[in-house]
């Protein structure tokens, strides 16, 4: 266990260190706030109440989508195309030799990155929509609480869908494809360009069943105090589920992957 | 020989780094095919989240889907041609960072021809063919009586647009000289200006329309000559010449651009590593 916090601690640190290309990535994910906020002002003009949101809290899903995109790495990023190079170059041998688990490993890399990205990327960009938009941000500290606990479940779901897409390497040697359509899922289906909630009839009733929905829309859900009480539960729940059947499918499909590899000597 | 012409010799090494990239691209073409439809709809998903848009409403800032669309696929055409001809450009503070840039300098090909074609990606036919359909499916809706001049205005419009996006992307390359990590800086302004464009300057605040006008010239790349070809109002209510102002805008900027390149690598200091 301490093995595994001292690997997120470093996780942390690594991307605490580039501190212009945090910057550079909170200067524009302001930007496309700012450029998707006027857009949903003039949507919302129209169609008020549309999926359900006021307009403030259109504005809020926004800041906060924009605020988790790298937490989550909705759009790629992370650590799956670091493992996928270590599977192609065949470092993942020396990996596999290393007392640690390799799941467990990344996960607290991982988990180490997005702890970083939350505040280092995910604040500042909130604030800003704060001061220049009304949202509909909540004054009670429990529902934050919620919310963080919520962005917990829904980073694991992430972890766990970008795991299994980082050990296709082994099968495909070469990720750009897989990683290219995972990014596509990841933006669309997660309510990064439309709140899913806006999605029309079974098709919208289906996207919002999926992971990732896990990642963006349940989270600002919580947030905007959407789901209380036993709807908070169940919302909860929908995460961990998927958490764990992700999860256990990366076991799975680490040990049918391990069995693969063939150490060549010199 | 190479003294004499230096254009047509970074165009040849150019060329020559741009078909090497693409014989690599092709030794993996299950990456390849998924990569160029994965670019197409990548594309295509912001479209889709407009036509989902327009699933509730019948027209957004007074402009309805087939106006949007022309917008949409304008911008995407001209970030699309950018991107292939020079999208790479951002890898050059990587470059730095690890000293391989050093191998570029010594090499008997103009750097900015040797960076441009760096990691040349073919898959982003996508996003050209994407921004392409959906032009021409606005083309085809809008209500414009179209003439063969109108037709030419609207190539022009796109390719003024992509030396726009072009120069951004070289700009951006040069600040990396100096800001090293800041390559995502530069994504703002391309992808995110192309975001921005695709709806009605009506539907954003005025400054941030006029930021786009007189800052970060964009609005030159569809926003100005595509109001011109609907017949809308100026936003900003400027004079009716400077929606055909787009190609000096384009090459204003690209010589702007070119100038902070030189700079930039006159200041270059290797790391020696």
């Amino acid at each position: 266990m301490r093995l595994y916090a001292a690997v997120a601690v470093s996780g942390f640190r690594r991307y605490a260190t580039y501190r212009v290309a945090t910057a550079a990535g909170v200067f524009t994910n302001t930007v496309f706030g700012f450029v998707i906020a006027y857009t949903f002002i003039a949507l919302w003009d129209e169609r008020p109440h549309l999926g359900g949101y006021g307009q403030a809290q259109a504005l809020t899903f926004v800041w906060v989508s924009q605020g988790l995109l790298a937490a989550m790495a909705l759009l790629g990023g992370g650590f799956q195309e670091e493992l996928q190079e270590r599977i192609r170059s065949g470092d993942i041998a020396v990996d596999l030799y290393r007392p640690a688990d390799l799941q467990l490993w990344w996960f607290a890399a991982d988990l180490g990155r997005a702890l970083f990205q939350l505040l280092g990327r995910g604040v500042v960009p909130l604030a800003v929509g704060a001061l220049c938009f009304e949202l509909a941000l909540p004054a009670d500290p429990l529902v934050w609480l919620a919310f963080l606990l919520s962005c917990l479940l829904g980073f694991a779901v992430g972890f766990g869908l970008r795991f299994l897409i980082g050990l296709c390497a082994f099968w495909l040697l070469d990720g750009a494809g897989v990683n290219m359509v995972s990014g596509l899922m990841g933006m669309f289906f997660s309510g990064m360009l439309l709140p899913l909630t806006v999605f029309p009839g079974p098709f919208g009733a289906t996207v919002r069943l999926l992971p990732w929905a896990a990642m963006l829309q349940v989270p600002a859900d919580v947030l905007l105090g959407l789901h209380t009480g036993a709807g908070l539960a169940r919302a909860l729940a929908f995460q961990a589920g998927w958490a764990v059947l992700l999860l256990a499918a990366g076991r799975v499909v680490q040990s049918l992957a391990t069995t693969k590899v063939v150490v060549q000597g010199g | 020989m190479a003294d004499r012409f230096p254009v047509a010799a970074g165009l040849r090494g150019y060329a020559l780094v741009v078909a090497m990239w693409v014989r690599s691209t092709m030794a993996y073409r299950a990456s390849f095919a998924m990569t160029t439809i994965g670019n197409f709809a990548a594309s295509g998903l912001d479209f889709v989240a407009i036509l989902l848009m327009f699933s509730h409403i019948d027209a957004l800032g007074g402009f309805s889907l087939a106006e949007v669309a022309l917008l949409y696929g304008a911008t995407s055409c001209s970030l699309g041609l950018a991107d292939l001809t020079l999208g790479s450009m951002d890898r050059i503070g990587r470059r730095v960072r690890d000293g391989t840039f050093d191998t570029l300098l010594v090499r008997p090909v103009p750097v900015l021809a040797q960076v441009a074609a760096d990691r040349f990606a073919l898959r982003r036919l996508g996003r050209i063919g994407q921004g392409a359909l959906v032009l021409g499916w606005g083309v085809a809706h809008v209500d414009v009586a179209w003439t063969l001049p109108k037709g030419l205005f609207t190539v022009v419009m796109v390719v003024s647009g992509a030396a726009i996006f072009a120069s951004v992307f070289i700009a951006g390359a040069a600040f990396q000289f100096w800001a090293t990590e800041a390559a995502e800086v530069q994504n703002s302004f391309t992808y995110g200006g192309s975001t921005l464009l695709q709806y009605p300057p009506t539907v954003f605040a005025t400054e941030l329309v006029r930021g786009v006008t007189f800052v970060v010239p964009l609005a030159f790349v569809n926003w100005l000559p595509a109001l011109r070809l609907l017949g809308r109002d100026n936003p900003l209510g400027l004079p009716g010449w400077v929606d055909f102002c787009g190609p000096f805008v384009a090459l204003l900027m690209l010589t702007g651009a070119g100038l902070l390149w030189r700079v930039g690598l006159r200041s270059y200091r290797s790391t020696g590593s």
